[in-house]
Order: structure tokens, then sequence, then C-alpha cells
């Protein structure tokens, strides 16, 4: 059997696109570069969407890349099931293409944070945390300027009732609501994090954990049990 | 708002044939900078009055900040009296220093100021101060890995750092992170010296394959001129010579205009658009537009390469489309680069930048007239012999003397200070002093996983970067390059000759205590005025410090900058010569980490100590002194102690290092608990004082396995490193035998208190 195949989207601005193919290929996986002006999924199995600054973050988080011509062939292919993680901008993006509720706003502290954060892993029932248990506390970096989750009321209880937070903080770095670190659509196939699974893969360099290394292992579960 | 495309008055531009008729009309070049010998130098060269666009592109390279005028005699030491390294490919004069680090790699690296700047408008000041110093990297045909920064402010309660401080830090987080470049280590340092004058050295090192260097040349007749990136724009017009090279005295305000914005966005695409450019080898020669923009790069261009050049000043893109032809040659519009491209290439060339959506357009031609040409709306403007510009500016052999009152500043011995009763709090008074408190506040701001290649960043001594994936189709290495920045203002005002060679001794200490091979050297030399001989003295006395220091160490300069006229009104900064050094690891998996890492581990403290507290933080903290001499600076004991820690790195002796400097022992003990959380219990081995607050230099604290320690003796014995077994770490406390225990978390306490205290 080939290797899962995931696709690593590259908008300009991007940064973390070269530590989460990385990332993907430590797992066993194949990483193939996407491109966002193509429309061209290339036939993947899952898609990544990396942190940084597409286009420089201009107007707002994610914004503009919404529009790319690559995310009018991802927007509707998630819709019909192709497991997405959007990290950090990733997530940001998500939101801003309505793959999943609510914004990420400007932190409480109106300062950057970058720090290695507690986290706890809320839903293993998706495409991207199956290999977590239930309530595992873990240990990833986050680092942003633009991550406080917000959401409208009615939004929170339904996301909390359906079970939709993947991650929450534990000791909240951001002001996000429900101290919300990630969360999940419906289906569960699309998930968003401000944290970044891809800086703690390896012993050596990143944050002083590997526990990231759990988003990939769970799309290579999901991907050869499907 | 309504489009304006030409001022109401705009004056008809001044050409070569117009000032060859009017040689008597008056050029205002004291309002740019220059003096009347140095413009009738110009006439001289020129044969007639230079036109309005040739005054611009004289005035601006031949200020301080470009032509070095006043600092060239002194830094040619660098050069006479630099060690022989087989490491460096590329030494100084070029847009950075290249040195070898094997498995057919290179490093690049320098550290370049943007002081001024940074305290008229902190944010941008600082931000293009990093997007300026990243160019230069991409500029040699590197990748660049990593950014560090070297930050000096006024007093840490002084109402002013409230506004420099915050927005410096902003201006860094905001550009780098955006840039995509972990931050991994640097400086943070209070002293009310630089209230108005704050220093914002930043420092880039960036990764090439030796083979594949690029420099700053125009070779090649019939080749053509591209500038790429930013368009240009009426930010940072003469500030070169305006904002870089004079004193502030009270009118910063209407200098605001001529601080740079800076846009990271443009400067990320530009990064990833050159790298493909160099792969597609489709560059013959590239510079950045850094201080004094196009005048800059296609004087020197020009220089290095036929000679000759050809550009239509026109064809430039404008942001604003009024600007007149002297400003679009001032102009410091960040995010440009000028490439010369053969004309075969053009097609390529341009087909990668429109990937990227990078503007670029071909702006001229290489001639061999040995003439730079600049047309504007069909009349010749600019005329001249670029070398004359780039290369043959003044030289200044500035008068110096040693300052009235070195003398009587020296005999004030911390002798006659009174000597602590209480060492537990004096400990934890350092440690929570804003100078040695954790600069977590500021380090936080920044993204240091970006690239995920980052092995040590702040607090570790140095920063380290493994060589992974720095571009497509390169074979793997264990390698990795480490870095630290250090200075010591204090030291060097007692001392300008110790006190350089001590930033040295501190910066190549730092690397080697994390298992890497100190390899070069940059720097970046803050002074007051040269006009002022006192400074001049501080100035002289520092670079032939650095340069016997470079010597004796066996680590050749490879490039940095000076940044002269960091003073308000009469009163100047401490000198602050600072200093960063590279060093490579063969292997990052043996890389040394910062700190007592587990319990059970032998403590042992390397060099030897003495009574040396002029201009030491417990002087500066407790007694707000400062007098007498500097800790001695021994080179040779120094080379000593890197040779016994690489070496020990290397056979896997060392669980954990830390350097001794700033607090003595007694902070390196404390840090060393933090790193972890882990607790010691160790005895002193003489004056208790002393042993904990001593600022000697060339010493070491390590963490060894107890069935390690014989070898590792045995090791130091062979290379004359005094080794003292202190005792053993473990606990929650840091306990000094027969004087104090502190726990951890009441070192946490203070440590991490102070900044957000200060700053929110």
């Amino acid at each position: 059997m080939s290797a899962a195949r995931v696709g690593v989207v590259t908008f300009p601005g991007t940064l973390d696109d070269q530590d989460a193919a990385r990332a993907v290929r430590l797992v066993g996986a194949e990483a193939v570069p996407l491109w966002h002006a193509d429309h061209d999924l290339k036939g993947v199995d899952a898609v990544f969407l990396p942190g940084g600054f597409s286009y420089g973050d201009y107007l707002r988080c994610g914004a503009i890349s919404r529009f790319a011509p690559l995310m009018d062939e991802l927007i509707p292919a998630a819709k019909a099931g192709l497991p997405v993680l959007g990290t950090c901008n990733g997530f940001q993006i998500l939101c801003e293409a309505h793959l999943l509720p609510g914004a990420l706003t400007r932190n409480a502290s109106l300062h950057y944070v970058c720090r290695d954060q507690k986290l706890r892993i809320e839903q293993t029932a998706t495409a991207w945390t199956n290999s977590f248990a239930p309530g595992q506390e873990i240990v990833l970096p986050v680092k942003h300027g633009e991550g406080r989750y917000v959401a409208s009321d009615e939004t929170l209880a339904a996301l909390e009732a359906n079970d939709q937070v993947v991650v929450r903080y534990i000791g909240n770095p951001n002001g996000s609501l429900n101290d919300i670190a990630g969360i999940r659509n419906e289906a569960g196939n699309v998930v968003g994090l401000m944290p970044h699974p891809e800086h703690a893969v390896e012993e050596l360099v990143g944050a002083p954990s590997t526990d990231g290394l759990g988003f990939f292992t769970s799309i290579l579960k999901k991907l050869v049990n499907a | 708002m309504s489009e304006r495309s030409e001022r109401p008055n705009k004056p008809a531009t001044d050409n070569v044939k117009r000032a060859a008729e009017t040689p008597d009309e008056l050029m205002p070049f004291a309002e740019l900078g220059m003096k009347q010998d140095e413009y009738d130098r110009v006439k001289e060269i020129l044969g007639r009055r230079p036109t309005g666009s040739e005054l611009a592109i004289y005035s601006v390279m031949w200020s301080e900040h470009c032509s070095y005028k006043s600092s060239k005699v002194h830094l040619r030491q660098f050069a006479t009296k630099a060690p022989k390294s087989e490491a460096l490919l590329v030494g100084m004069g070029e847009n950075a220093g290249v040195v070898d680090i094997g498995d057919g790699w290179a490093a690049t690296f320098k550290i370049e100021s943007h002081n001024h700047p940074s305290y008229v408008e902190p944010h941008q000041g600082a931000a293009t101060g990093v997007g300026g110093i990243v160019r230069d990297i991409m500029s040699m045909g590197a990748r660049p890995i990593a950014v560090m920064d070297s930050l000096r402010f006024g007093g840490a309660d002084a109402v002013d750092t409230r506004r420099v401080l915050p927005g410096v830090v902003e201006g860094i987080s905001h550009y780098g992170n955006c840039l995509g470049l972990p931050n991994i280590g640097g400086e943070v340092v209070f002293d009310p010296c630089y209230i108005g004058n704050p220093l914002v050295n930043a420092l880039c090192v960036g990764l090439l394959r030796k083979d594949q260097i690029k420099l700053a040349t125009a070779p090649g007749p019939g080749n053509k001129v591209v500038l790429f990136g930013a368009s240009t724009g009426p930010d940072g017009i003469g500030g070169a010579s305006v904002l870089a090279s004079a004193t502030f005295e009270d009118e910063s305000q209407a200098k605001r205009p001529a601080v740079q914005v800076g846009d990271p966005f443009m400067e990320k695409l530009l990064i990833e658009c050159c790298l493909e450019l160099y792969a597609a080898d489709v560059v013959v020669g590239i510079q950045d537009l850094g201080a004094a923009g196009v005048s800059c790069a296609t004087t020197e261009l020009a220089a290095k390469g036929t000679g000759g050049m050809r550009v239509d000043l026109n064809l430039v893109p404008l942001r604003d489309p009024s600007l007149l032809p002297e400003e679009i040659l001032m102009s410091e519009s960040q995010e440009r680069m000028m490439a010369v491209v053969r004309p075969d290439d053009i097609p390529a060339f341009m087909a990668i930048c429109e990937k990227w959506d990078v503007p670029a357009t071909v702006i001229g031609e290489v001639t061999d007239t040995g003439r730079l040409v600049m047309t504007w709306d069909g009349e010749v403007i600019v005329d001249i012999p670029p070398g004359t510009a780039a290369d043959e500016g003044p030289v200044y052999e500035r008068p110096y003397h040693e300052p009235v009152g070195q003398a009587a500043l020296n005999a004030d011995t911390p002798d006659r200070l009174e000597r602590p009763a209480d060492l537990r709090a004096t400990l934890l008074q350092l440690l929570g002093s804003p100078n040695l408190a954790s600069k977590e506040w500021v380090t936080s701001q920044y993204d240091r996983y970006v690239r995920s290649n980052t092995v040590l960043a702040q607090p570790a001594d140095a920063g380290m970067v493994r060589i992974s994936e720095v571009m497509a189709g390169a074979e793997p290495t264990t390698r990795g390059v480490a870095l630290s920045t250090d200075g010591n203002g204090r030291y060097a005002k007692l001392d300008p000759y110790a006190g350089a060679q001590l930033a040295l001794a501190e910066a190549y200490r730092n690397v080697a205590v994390t298992g890497a091979k100190p390899l070069a050297v940059t720097n970046c030399l803050n002074f007051g005025s040269p006009e002022d001989p006192e400074v001049m003295w501080q100035f002289a006395e520092a670079v032939r410090g650095l340069a016997d220091a470079c010597r004796t160490l066996g680590v050749p300069v490879t490039g940095g900058n000076v940044s002269f006229y960091n003073q308000t009104g009469a009163t100047a900064i401490n000198p602050t010569p600072v200093v960063g050094v590279l060093g490579v690891i063969e292997d990052v998996a043996k890389r040394v980490p910062s700190g007592f890492v587990g319990d059970g581990l032998r403590v042992v403290l390397l060099g030897d100590t003495r009574e040396e507290f002029g201009g030491s933080e417990w002087a500066h903290v407790a007694h707000h002194h400062l007098g007498g001499l500097p800790p001695a600076a021994n080179l040779e004991a120094e080379r000593a102690l890197a040779t016994v820690l690489v070496e020990a790195a290397r056979r896997g002796l060392l669980e954990g290092s830390h350097d001794l400097s700033d607090g003595g022992l007694a902070v390196a003990l404390a840090e060393s608990c933090l790193a972890r959380g882990v607790g010691a219990t160790v005895a002193l081995p003489g004056d208790a004082f002393t042993c904990l607050f001593s600022e000697s230099a060339g010493r070491a604290l390590v963490v060894v396995r107890p069935e390690a320690y014989d070898e590792f003796a045995s090791l130091c014995g062979r290379h004359d490193v005094p080794c003292y077994g202190l005792g053993y770490t473990g606990g929650s406390a840091l306990v000094v035998e027969d004087e104090f225990s502190v726990p951890v978390e009441e070192l946490r306490e203070t440590h991490s208190a102070a900044l957000p205290a200060l700053f929110g």
C-alpha cells in the first residue's frame, strides 16, 4: 500500500509549512506541497493548513487566504469529508472560510505570546486526535498575537453541547472563551487549533515535548483504517 | 483626498549640463551633513559643481554611517591583526562575512545597529533594523535561519523606557515573527546612560552551500540591472546622513518622517523569491538596498564590477509619484533588492518574481565606461566615477586622548564599598534587579520555534540551530551553528581596551559552553561622537583591544558596524562594543543544555576566582558604584576553557553547563537551578562573598555524572583549567553550605517578577 498523502498548503507568508511537512514525514506519511494559486489538491488524503502570516495578515488574519484559488477546491472537499487540520493561521483561515464557527481575535494581553502551553485533549473522536486518550494532558507551543477564540453565546453553547471543543488550555494564554484552544466541525474531519503540534515532534528541537506527534499519528491511523 | 502627482512648486531638475553652465550656484551641502572640504573634493572629482542628484549620492555615501570615515583607520586592525583562519571564506567589506562550517556548508552572519531610528520611533526603528540585517544575509546568497537582538535601554524605571522598550520589542516581534525567523537569543540591558540613546543591535545568521556565495558586484557590460521588491516611497529620505549620523538635540519630533516603515510580508516573499532566483542561477551580482538606498546599491555594484552603469531613474517604481530624483536616490524604503542579470536570464528572473508576487523592473544596465550615468526625463542628472562615492570617501584621523577623569575613575575602586552581611539577601537583590531578572517578558514575544531547527534559545547561553532543510536538494548533515552576543558598557567605560576583550571573551565562552567551537566574530561598536577626542579614545582603545583579543583567541572579525553619535548634548553613552561570536558543533545531538538538568549530578566550577568587583553587578545594584578596573581578561585561560568545554561535550561528559558572568557564581547557580527547577547543594572553595559575587572572567559552571568526573577532571588538568567540585544537584532549594538556602520557587518568583512589574 502506498503511503498516506497529506497535503501541506503554502500561501504567500506561510511560515510553518516546512515544519508541518517534516512532521508528516516523521510518522511515515508523504507530504505533498500544495500551492495557494493552484486549483489542485493533487488527490491528497488529508490537508494541513500551517501557521504563518498569510498575505501579511493584512485586512484580517486569514481573510485574504480564504479567497485563494486552492480554497475553492479545499472548501467543498472539506465539506465532503476530507480531513483538514488548520493550526494557528490555518485555524484562522478555517474560521474565515466558515468551515469552523467563531473567530480568532487579538490576545487579551495585546502582546504576541510564544510559550510552551499545557493543554487538555477534550475530544478524541476526530481525524486528528484519535491517538490521544480523552482528558490527556499535553504540552505544545503556542505562538500568536491573535489567538483569542470568540463566538456568540449560542455557538459556544452548541460547541459544548456537541462535544466540538477538541483542545482546551490549562492556563489560558490569550483570553479565549471557555479556554478553547481548538475545535472541530460537526463531522469531526475538520479541526482547527492555535497551538502548534508540528513544533513538538522531536526531542532535539522545538518545544520540550513530543506530544505533537499524536496529531500526525492520528491522521495516519484514520487514513489507514479508512 | 485628491491625488497629488505633481508638487505645486516642483523645482526644475538639476542636470549635468546645467551644472556645467552654473558653476557658482550654491548647493545645500551643509544641510545634507557635508563639510566644506568634503564638498570641495566632490567638485574636484567632477571638475564642476555636482548636480542635486550627485550631491545626494555623495552626501549619503560619504556620511559617517556609510563611509566609516572616522573609524576606518582603526578598523584596519581587524584585518592587519587577523588570526590565520582557514574557515574564513569572505571577510570584511562585503554585505556580511562568510565562514566555512564543514560538510560543504558556509554560514554568514552580521550584527548591525538601528539605534537612532529606534529612539525616534521605537516600533518601526527596531523592525526595520531586523529587516535590514536579514537582507544583508540574503544578499550573500544565503537563507537566513535565525535572528538575535542585543538591546540597551535607559533605567528600567525611567518614564521614557516605558515608551521605548515596549515599542522596540513589539517592532522586533512583529517583523521577525512575520518573517518566519526564530529569535534565538540576545541581551536586554538597562543603564541610565542609554536613556536618550537606546541601543538596538540586530544580528542575523544565514546558511548557504560554500560554492554558492553571491557578491555585490556588477560585471559584464550589457547585463541588466533589476530593482525588485517594494516600490520606492518618501521614507527615510536623508536617513543615512541626517538620522544615522547626527546627534539628537531636541527636535527629534521633527525627524519622525525620516524613519523607514517596514513590511515584513514583502520581506518574507523576497527571501523565498531570492532563494529561488539563486537556485535557478539567474543572478550575477546582488545587493540589498539599505542605508542610502539606490545611491548605495548602484555605486557599490558598479564600483565592484566592470566599473560602469547606466540607470534610467524614471523607471524606478514609485509609491509616491511626486518624488524628485534626489529623493529617489536617498530614499530608504525597505524590502528592496538590486540584482545584475544576464539579458538571456531576464525572462526566467521575471517569472520567479511573478510567482512570488514580487514586483521587478529593469532600470538600467552594466557598462564599461567607468561612469555611473543616470538619466531623468531624458536629461543626464548623474555622471560620476562610482568608486569615488562608494570607496574613496573621506578618511579622518580624528584626534583622541584619554578622558579627563579616567585616572580618578580607575582609582575609585570598589574596595571602599561595604560588603554585605546577608549574602542570601544580596543574591535575591541581584536576581530581582532588572539586568539579571528573567527576560521572559521580552522573549515570550518572539517566535523561537519557527522552522523547527532551534536546538537552544534564550535563556540558554547561546542560541543553536541545526542545519536541516535549508534549501532543496542539500545533503543532510549533523552539524549546527551556535551564536551569542555580549557586551558590557560599564566594563568598557572603566577600560575600553579590556571591556572590548571581555565582551568577546564572554560571547566566545557562551558559544563554547554549548559544546560548539567558536569560529568567527562580528561586532557592533556603539559610541558617542567621534568629534569628541575622549570618545574617540574609547573607540580607538576598544578596537585595539578587540583586534588583539581576536588574534589571541584565533577568531577573525568577519564584519560588523560602527554606530557613532550615541550621545545627547555633551553626554555620551558608556562605550559599548557588542560582540557576536559564531561557533559550529559537529553533531547537534551532543549539544550541552543550560543549567542543572537532573538530580545527583556533580556541580563543577571551572576557572579561577579573584576578588574582582570593578564594574560588577553587585557594585552597580547594591551601591550604584562604577569605578576601579574591570575583571582581568585572561585570553589564554579563556581559550583553554573553551577547548575543555568543546572536547568534553564531544566526549559526552557534560550533562549541563552555564557561563559565569554578570552577578558571578551566585547568579549562575540560581539560573542553573531555574533552568529545570532542580536545586543543588554546594560548598564554596574560599571567601564566601568573593566566591559568590566576583565577576572574574574565564569561568563556567558544569554538571557531570559522578562516574564521569574523573575523566573530566583529568581533561581539565591536561589543559591547566582549574576545576573545583562544589557539590551535587538535587532537591528543591539552592543550598550554599554554611551560608544560606533558598527554595527554587523563591528564586523563580524573584527572578520572574521584576520585568512584568515594570512593563505590565
